[in-house]
């Protein structure tokens, strides 16, 4: 047995809540070679967050360590206290969280917080701790790092933020990193850049590192093994390669079949066994418009301006047909929310006209648009499934809503039977509707948005990122559901993305948006198997695919 | 240059504030004519006469114009009890008020605050309890009571304290007047017995009043430190091990005041104009005090002028928040 870094010994971590003890971790053995990076991958509640902060320490005053050992070069970490734990901490091995901008201390500049962490470790003077972070930053590859010392983090974008928290981590060269999500919310190019920064950073130093994330795609590209967690427990460790090409346990296979590839289609998304419980859709060929019928949404030199500055958005222009489905892509920053809003005539547009079935819509003001007749036949799915419905409606009286204001429905059976319907058409179960949002998981509120943007029958769904805040299995179904609904109820839909595999899949055609200007659009296999232009390239190239892990794999 | 502007921009509330209080004035019932005529057996012409003499008998809308004229050129109008103008008495107390409610304020903070670290810091503990205890006495003891019990304990029972009559006892000689605040003059002449004179006057009433307010700024203080602490970049700064002081003052605490400060002038504001019952109790010459005798006896000008300038005040104070804040907080600019 070779000499591990960490081992973790059977571990059991629970957390004590209003509804009881809810064991969080159960039973994970784990162990980390010096200078390894190991990817713990796994979906929200599968505990492979939990598992790292029991190591490094931070679990919450809730959570507890009820079982097993975690050992640090032979040491105990459980057991440690007081000075002892503070040593470890930062100086042995240290963190990377999620969400960089809040990990950093917003009244305080950068600069100073590197020199936090150097000064609690090194007896050294303020002065040459200033110029430990300054070296530190610019071994980070941030630019300018003498002005941006005294930088504070809302003056810096996320992924210069994560450098921050990377240099914070590496500023002591402890011996074990735990990159928890590091990458998730920062842009496709920005997490290339920032991932492999971090993992030549590992690599020049000797850091043994634990990747974790809920990126099949990512942990394949950087780790050499991964162990897979679901429900706090490890189901299956394997090298990137076995674990893709034959995945042992039924949960790997469900997880691998539900990670969107560069091949990928909609119907390969779940396994086979699932697949069947859903009655298959009959997809009825797509009748071709008659020639000459207008477009269903025509998009005209719109732009969008706001308080005198720089245009979010320029010169967009764009045609719809109805039941097609359009893509909308860029990174954040690029309008393409904007674009979408406007669209959906919740902002007015400072230029420019849309014209929805003939008729000129972008004239009207957005306060007003909700009495237009157009308002139901434009619907919209929001982002974040928690923060988009109202936490006092129930699921029920969600759908119910734009019925009764758009429809001009009365409550009564009639409207109990279309929620109904509505809710069978998303595959919401029936006994859910009379619950609250907080009652009901990520993805069924993700169902409860969309019946509600279908409820009054649109033609036109505007999408934006609907299934960012969701785990792959149920983006996988949500997907489905998506394509389902516009083939059967012919639906255009305008599905706005930072996920070009999930756009690839789910659009005919796709646009690029970069900077509030289209920079290229085309057919989505044409566009993505042959970009023409070098931003798109690269946003297709920075995607973790699955198969640059065997590719790496063949590699190395 | 932002801070002119603000101040600016606060005018048109300062008028409203200033037209409002002289119409409120007049709907209040009460003469002031047959108040200070020479007695209650006044005849009517005398009393006509002085109705006359204070511009009583011209209309409304034109005792608002005669008014406003005189505020432009700096002139509050003259009290009817003092029979000196209403600037100079302001003037004479408002020190004694401001050095009332500083003093106050300061107590409270220094007391609220660590109370408020103290029982985030362990939530649900004795300590917590305690505090919120504490803080729930604070809040529903009147000031006047909290008052008269700490004159009855420290002068009257145990005899640390001065009699409460005032700033001073009439023994001792003033300094000259220099700020006003006699705790600074007394500093500045270099006066050390005078110093602590004063200091034993003043403790008692501005502690009393510190009670009222502790509750609010330790609650505020409990809250905003439990977010913070429960925060992302404390969890980063533990993971790098940095010090538990380091930990909950250079990081927690310095987040967690943000909201504090808001407050504390929000509670300043309200000291200031509600110190009256405190101001009353321990015979302290203060501006609100004034005003309360001034309403009683429908002298119209001084309860004006003291409007104004607690209206002023509080634009200032809120003024002040706002560049404080600014400064803790490098997201705000506020300049």
């Amino acid at each position: 047995m070779s000499e591990d870094l960490l081992r973790i010994d059977d571990l059991h971590v629970s957390f004590s809540t209003r509804r009881g003890l809810v064991e969080a971790v159960r039973g994970v053995t784990l162990t980390v070679a010096p200078g390894e990076m190991l990817g713990l991958v796994g979906e929200s509640g599968s505990g492979k967050s939990v598992t790292g902060f029991a190591t490094t320490r931070l679990l919450d005053a809730a959570g507890r360590v009820i079982g097993g050992r975690i050992l640090f070069r032979g040491q105990d970490v459980t057991k440690l206290g007081g000075d002892d734990l503070r040593q470890l901490q930062g100086a042995a091995m240290s963190m990377i969280f999620q969400n960089p901008r809040a990990a950093l201390n917003p009244i305080r500049a950068i600069g100073l917080q590197i020199a936090d962490a150097i000064l609690t470790h090194k007896r050294i003077s303020r002065d040459a701790a200033r110029a430990e972070a300054l070296e530190l930053l610019r071994a980070v590859q941030i630019r300018d790092p003498e002005t941006r010392m005294n930088a504070y983090p809302h003056e810096l974008s996320g992924g210069m933020c994560q450098r921050v928290m990377i240099a914070i981590a590496i500023s002591c060269n402890p011996a074990l990193l735990i990159a928890d999500e590091p990458t998730t919310g920062l842009d496709v190019t920005t997490q290339k850049v920032v991932m492999d920064l971090l993992a030549d950073i590992a690599a020049a130093r000797g850091m043994a590192t634990i990747l974790i994330t809920h990126d099949l795609g990512l942990a394949a590209r950087y780790c050499r093994r991964i162990a897979v967690m679901e429900r706090g427990r490890i189901v299956e460790e394997a090298d990137p390669k076995t674990l893709f090409s034959a995945p042992q346990h039924a949960y790997t296979r469900r997880l691998v079949a539900a990670s969107p590839t560069a091949t990928s289609r909609i119907e390969d998304l779940v396994t086979e066994e699932e697949r069947e419980r859903h009655a298959a859709v009959v997809s009825k060929p797509r009748l071709e418009p008659a020639h000459g019928t207008p477009p269903l949404l025509e998009v005209r030199k719109l732009a969008k301006r706001f308080d005198q500055g720089a245009a979010a958005v320029a010169d967009f222009s764009m045609t719809m047909a109805g039941g097609e489905s359009v893509g909308l892509v860029g990174e954040s920053g690029s309008g393409k929310s904007t674009t979408s809003r406007m669209i959906c005539r919740l902002i007015d547009p400072s230029e420019g006209d849309i014209v929805f079935d003939g008729q000129s819509i972008g004239r009207v003001a957005s306060r007003d648009f909700h009495r237009s007749r157009f308002r139901k036949d434009i619907q919209m799915v929001f982002q974040d499934p928690n923060e988009s419905l109202n936490p006092r409606f129930t699921a029920f009286d969600c759908i119910a809503h734009p019925l009764l204001r758009l429809d001009g429905m009365r409550a009564g059976e009639a409207l109990r039977q279309r929620v109904e319907e509505c809710a069978e058409r998303v595959g919401l179960p029936h006994d859910l509707l009379p619950r609250f949002p907080h009652q009901l998981s990520g993805g069924q509120k993700a169902r409860v948005g969309i019946a509600r943007a279908i409820a009054c029958r649109p033609r036109l769904l505007v999408l934006d990122e609907p299934t960012a805040a969701l785990d792959v299995s149920v983006q996988a179904v949500v997907l489905q559901l998506l394509d389902r609904l516009r083939r059967e109820n012919d639906i255009a839909l305008l599905f706005v993305s930072h996920d070009l595999n999930v756009v690839r899949m789910l659009c005919d055609r796709t646009i690029v948006l970069r900077n509030g200007g289209i920079v290229e659009q085309g057919e989505s296999r044409a566009l993505f198997d042959n970009p023409k232009t070098d931003y798109t390239r690269e946003l297709v190239e920075a995607i973790p695919h699955i198969e640059s892990g065997k590719v790496l794999a063949a590699a190395l | 240059m932002r801070a002119g502007r603000r101040l600016l921009s606060s005018l048109p509330a300062l008028f409203g504030v200033l037209v409002f209080t002289f119409l409120l004035m007049r709907v209040l019932p009460g003469d002031p004519a047959v108040f200070f005529a020479s007695g209650p057996n006044a005849g009517k012409e005398e009393i006509e006469q002085i109705r006359k003499q204070m511009g009583l008998d011209k209309s409304v809308p034109e005792q608002l114009v005669f008014y406003l004229s005189d505020i432009g050129r700096g002139n509050l109008g003259r009290s009817m009890m003092t029979g000196q103008p209403v600037l100079k008495d302001l003037r004479e107390r408002l020190p004694a008020s401001l050095e009332l409610t500083f003093t106050a304020l300061l107590i409270a903070l220094i007391a609220a605050v660590p109370l408020g670290v103290m029982a985030a810091l362990r939530p649900g503990s004795v300590v917590d309890h305690g505090v919120r205890l504490f803080c729930a006495l604070g809040v529903c003891v009147p000031t006047f009571v909290s008052g008269l019990l700490l004159i009855y304990v420290f002068y009257y029972l145990l005899g640390l304290a001065p009699d409460p009559t005032g700033r001073i006892d009439v023994f001792t000689s003033l300094p000259p007047q220099r700020t006003g605040f006699l705790s600074i003059d007394f500093l500045l002449a270099g006066d050390v017995d005078g110093w602590w004179a004063a200091c034993k006057q003043l403790i008692l009433p501005a502690v009393s009043m510190a009670l009222f307010v502790i509750a609010p700024l330790a609650r505020i203080t409990r809250a905003s430190m439990l977010v913070s602490l429960g925060s992302d970049f404390v969890r980063t700064a533990r993971s790098v091990g940095l010090s538990w002081r380091k930990v909950v003052v250079t990081y927690a605490l310095r987040n967690a005041i943000l909201p504090v400060i808001t407050i504390a002038g929000i509670v300043f504001s309200t000291m200031l104009g509600a110190n009256v019952l405190v101001e009353k109790v321990f015979s302290w010459p203060g501006v609100a005090s004034y005003a309360l005798d001034a309403l009683l006896s429908s002298d119209y000008a001084p309860v004006q002028g003291f409007v104004l300038l607690m209206a002023s005040l509080f634009v200032l104070v809120n003024l002040v928040v706002d560049i404080c804040y600014g400064i803790a907080d490098p997201r705000v600019s506020i300049g």
